[in-house]
């Protein structure tokens, strides 16, 4: 299809798209268009403008002060993917990026972008969840930084407003005995999660120390799987442990919300979500060591 | 010869220009002063419209032009279906371009804006306001043959567009009465949407002040397009050039003429001036025609011992909202006579219902017909080796058709030509090494691993055909090819041909029969296709016919040139023409090669003709019009091998090889290309394909997102080998290997995946094999037991 009309606008700074939004009520930022030109394509969004924040370079990038990885909103997922930094402290956003899409999707999309749209089905919001990661956001009233839980609000909704520029996502980097980890279940025509497990574990001597387990893809917003992480911590990390922990994953998931469509339904989603969990957990276990 | 004649796996030709984006396309065309139209599509599957306002959208910016079925009906004639399936009771529902009063699917066309540019032609689209009386619908093809199913088209009773049977030999329930076992099985074919890479386009230019028009378009056979558009939108034959420039894939979804066709030529002749449709990736998921969707209950007879006494079938054919140009000869004629497959099958009988149903209208998908025969008997094949607890491949030796040479008469009234289907079998198994992966199997499922090996063995119907059987079964056309071959004076040659290739690599091909057959070098040959104007009449690519056919009669037009040619040589070397000799580009004297004149010396002198030989005309050009005695077979054997995750449901390829016989291959690469592409597209039906309409008739499968299509990582190297079978009656022997690979790769991977499923009780799965379809699977059948 083709997009109906709309204006367009490159910023050159974070100033300038701030000011460009708030001339331009009804308009749209642009990043790398992966999620927003379709839209427009088959005409389920008509905004008057698009306001091309992706030529900020001030936007890209990652950088760690060794606590906590800063990761610009522009970053694009093979950037994410590739990232030494990354592949060491934050494994399971890297092995996520890497599985988004195809090479041309990873070259063009990025990580703000990619958040702010919150597609249940996209990679990376379960494992921003997973980790514990911060979005800080720019406003008219200035930054604030939100932690996940209040990010994701929702099926495509989360806590960036349509005056909002997110300009920057953190990490906690993981330390000595602490691993993570991403499976997923892709959809064979879109790539898209069916089934997406980040796994956080920490150990000590073959004993979890600490878990955190998100889902995404089979829920509106990332969730976490409360019940996994409780069943883990404390016990041993082996594998008959990890199924036990795993198969908790279905009660913490409300019939109601969990998603289905003519590839997998719901029902078949929930009872084989714990198999994607398992493989997170044991994997994320394994670097841990 | 030289190395890269007739045999050798040089490089396509087509490539360089395909892969560097310099090919230009229908869209690339660029005419001054062009409009754009866009199609108005219905969004109900059934609707009665009552009343349509285009006040909006005729002022709308840039809009230069609205027509609704009023203003078209009087200008543009139904569009036709041209294959009248004799003897089946055939009845054609009219199928108007711009919708009368009734849709009938989800993407019928309602009305039509032509504006300056592309968006405000769409922008216009969404400005029509239509008063749509919602009908009910009807999806499946049996439910739609139920007597109280809504009713698509008045004058056509219980949405029965015919009822089409074969029978063959000895009395079928005598046959069914006798067996000592009887295996049924019920079998889905679903849906297919051909997704070529370049949707469909055209773009016409009608000049008023000569009457003549040019519409270039994405088609697989141009001539067809202007025979029929010139039926359709009363331009003279004679002033109508078609042009299919870069086609950028069809799969026969592009075999078809259809209404966006029609109405684009329409609005350039009404309006006087270039008019450019280009169809949006939706709407080609929507209204470019889709395949298969068969329901199939099938079963066979056979004894004890293993040897096949009769199978019987009733198809059930879901041909859309209405019959596409091609539509009724695929669940028919070319499925339903080749239910003898590989095998001696003394009894068959089938009856195939073709359906009106509330969606897109089907047509020839690759393989077309075939897959879904090849699929049926290869299932009850395996069926029979599991009931009496025997190896697949033994059971298919027990009844397959001896080796033969030349002709073997199958009961559905078929001649196949020649083949050696134990021989394709047998290389097979030694190439897979059969028994190893029989003993990885036993071993893996002693560890609770579920590895399936799956056998399909094909022959298929090719090379279509020759045109008195055409005329008999009902195609409103011949089926020969032509082929027009001219000698420049510096040696250069000029192939024109009548078949239309869009990617199959036949400017590569036909230059190495033409080299084969003088000597030239191939990189002296072009070979000109896709334009009315410029080449012979002929019918099109499709059915894997274009070398089969066009190449013979290439062949031949070669053969001509080289019988002139010898009476020019022999008279340059002032000899007689009996005592000349030819070998690879030099006519001489025998015995007296060094002193022998080339082609390229006659071709000179034919050009100049400053000495010819009495009687004979100048020029060095033959033209040939071949129509074949006979169909060609090609046949094969496969093995897919996978392995079930019980525990998700999912399915991976691990293995596939496969042993093709397609006679002797022009160029191996070629071949091996065609191979691979076709065995894709059929595993795509078996493990991830599937056009799905919700029960109220929107396509649910309708973008990239949704429908699966085979991806690179999801497929294992394939292992292609060969035979090689002369066919008889073919002045190169060759047969048709474009559609092999489907037509066999379905049946393998199913069979596959029920092999290793068996040792778990699953005994059918419906396709495409999804996780969740085989994790259900087993469920249910553990439940069971």
């Amino acid at each position: 299809m083709y997009a109906p009309e709309f204006d367009y606008h490159r910023a050159g700074s974070v100033a300038e798209a701030a000011e460009l939004l708030s001339k331009h009520p009804d308009s749209k930022l642009l990043a790398g268009g992966h999620s927003l030109i379709p839209i427009l394509k088959v005409r389920l969004a008509s905004p008057s403008a698009l306001i091309d924040i992706g030529r900020i370079d001030s936007l890209r990038g990652i950088s760690s002060d060794g606590g906590t990885i800063r990761i610009g909103s522009l970053t694009t997922h093979a950037e994410l993917a590739s990232s030494e930094v990354l592949n060491v402290a934050a494994t399971a956003l890297s092995e996520a990026a890497g599985m988004i899409g195809d090479p041309a999707v990873r070259n063009r999309g990025t990580i703000g972008g990619n958040v702010a749209h919150a597609d249940p089905a996209s990679d990376l919001p379960a494992v921003l969840a997973c980790l514990g990661a911060e979005f800080v956001i720019s406003g008219p009233e200035g930054e604030r930084t939100v932690g996940a839980s209040d990010f994701f609000e929702g099926l495509m909704t989360t806590a960036v407003g349509e005056q909002d520029i997110l300009t920057r996502i953190e990490v906690p980097a993981s330390g000595p005995g602490e691993g993570s980890a991403y499976a997923k279940f892709a959809h064979p025509a879109s790539r898209y999660a069916v089934i997406g497990a980040a796994a956080r574990i920490a150990s000590s001597g073959g004993t979890c120390t600490g878990a955190s387990v998100a889902l995404g893809g089979l829920v509106p917003a990332p969730v976490r799987a409360g019940a996994v992480e409780q069943a883990l911590v404390g016990g041993p990390l082996t594998e008959e442990s990890i199924a036990a922990a795993s198969s908790a994953v279905a009660d913490g998931l409300d019939d109601d919300e969990v998603l289905g469509d003519v590839y997998a339904s719901a029902g078949y989603r929930k009872a084989v979500a714990h198999i994607w969990v398992r493989r997170a957990i044991t994997a994320a276990a394994g670097r841990s060591g | 010869m030289s190395a890269s004649t007739f045999g050798s796996g040089i490089r396509r030709r087509e490539d360089p220009r395909l892969i560097t984006g310099s090919a230009a396309y229908t869209d690339d065309i660029v005419l001054p002063g062009t409009l754009h139209a866009a199609m108005l599509r219905s969004p109900y599957a059934h609707a009665r419209i009552n009343g349509i306002d285009t006040s909006a959208a005729s002022e709308a910016s840039g809009v230069v032009a609205v027509y609704t079925h009023a203003d078209t009906v009087d200008e543009i004639a139904p569009a036709p279906c041209a294959w009248l399936l004799p003897n089946s009771g055939l009845t054609i529902a009219e199928y108007h371009c711009v919708a009368k009063d009734t849709v009938r699917y989800v993407g019928d066309i309602v009305a039509v804006v032509v504006a300056e540019s592309c968006s405000q032609a769409y922008d216009a689209l969404d400005l029509i306001d239509v008063d749509y009386e919602p009908l009910d619908a009807v999806i499946a093809p049996k439910a739609a043959a139920a007597e109280d199913a809504p009713q698509l088209h008045d004058e056509i009773k219980g949405n029965q567009a015919f009822h089409w049977t074969v029978t063959g030999g000895g009395d079928i329930d005598e046959a069914f009465g006798a067996a000592d076992v009887v295996v049924k099985e019920t079998i889905v074919q679903q849906r297919l949407i051909p997704n070529a890479m370049e949707p469909r386009a055209a773009l016409a230019r009608y000049v008023q002040a000569t009457g003549e028009l040019t519409l270039w378009n994405t088609t697989q056979n141009p001539h067809i397009v202007r025979f029929l558009c010139s039926l359709v939108n009363g331009v003279p034959e004679d002033k109508l050039r078609v042009i299919a420039p870069e086609v950028g894939g069809g799969f026969g979804s592009k075999i078809a003429v259809y209404p966006a066709d029609f109405i684009t030529v329409f609005c350039s002749k009404k309006l006087g001036v270039p008019v450019k449709w280009v169809e949006t990736r939706s709407e080609n998921y929507q209204a470019t025609t889709h395949g298969r969707d068969h329901v199939q209950e099938i079963e066979m007879a056979a004894t004890s011992d293993g040897r096949i006494t009769g199978l019987r079938a009733t198809v059930h054919a879901g041909m859309g909202a209405y019959l596409s140009t091609a539509a009724p000869g695929i669940p028919t004629i070319l499925h339903g006579l080749m239910l003898s497959g590989v095998y001696d099958i003394p009894a068959i009988h089938e009856d195939v219902y073709g359906i009106y149903t509330n969606t897109t209208p089907v047509e020839a998908y690759r393989g077309a017909g075939r897959p879904e025969a090849t699929f049926m008997v290869e299932r009850l094949v395996d069926l029979l080796a599991s009931r009496l607890g025997l190896d697949p491949a033994e059971v298919r030796r027990r009844n397959f058709i001896p080796k033969f040479d030349d002709g073997h008469d199958v009961v559905t009234g078929l001649t196949y030509d020649s083949g050696d289907y134990d021989g394709a079998l047998t290389k097979l198994l030694g190439k897979a090494g059969y028994e190893g992966l029989r003993a990885e199997q036993a071993a893996a499922r002693e560890k609770g691993r579920h590895i399936g090996l799956g056998l399909s063995t094909y022959v298929e119907i090719c090379g279509l055909g020759p045109s008195q059987v055409a005329g008999a079964i009902g195609f409103q056309g011949g089926l020969w090819e032509s082929a027009i071959l001219r000698f420049h004076p510096s040696g250069k040659v000029n192939v024109m041909i009548g078949a239309s290739p869009h990617g199959q690599g036949e400017e590569t091909t036909f230059a190495q029969i033409v080299a084969g057959e003088l000597g030239v070098s191939p990189e002296d040959v072009k070979v000109i296709h896709g334009d009315t104007e410029s080449t012979p009449m002929g019918w099109g690519t499709y059915g894997s016919r274009t070398t089969a056919v066009g190449g013979a009669a290439l062949a031949l037009a070669a053969r001509k040139i080289r019988d002139k040619a010898k009476i020019i040589a022999a008279h340059l070397l002032e000899a007689a023409v009996e005592d000349m000799e030819y070998e690879d580009g030099n006519f001489f004297v025998k015995g007296s090669p060094d002193t022998g004149k080339t082609i390229q010396d006659i071709a000179l002198m034919a050009n100049v003709a400053w000495n010819m030989p009495e009687g004979v005309e100048a020029g060095l050009e033959a033209t040939s019009f071949y129509d074949p005695p006979n169909f060609v077979f090609p046949y094969g054997a496969h093995l897919a091998v996978v392995e079930v995750d019980s525990e998700t449901g999912n399915v991976e390829l691990k293995r596939y090889i496969a042993v093709d016989d397609c006679g002797p291959q022009i160029n191996p690469v070629i071949v091996e290309g065609q191979v691979h592409g076709g065995i894709v597209q059929g595993i795509g039906q078996a493990m991830w394909e599937e056009g799905v309409y919700d029960e109220d008739g929107q396509l649910l499968t309708g973008t990239m997102l949704d429908y699966a299509l085979p991806r690179a990582d999801r497929l294992p190297d394939i292992e292609v080998h060969s035979t090689v079978t002369p066919s008889p009656h073919h002045p190169l022997g060759v047969k048709g290997i474009g559609e092999a690979g489907t037509i066999a790769s379905t049946a393998a991977v199913y069979n596959a995946v029920i092999d290793a499923l068996q040792p778990l009780g699953v005994a059918s799965v419906n396709m495409p094999l999804t996780p969740e379809r085989v994790w259900r699977s087993i469920q249910e059948s553990q439940g069971r037991n």
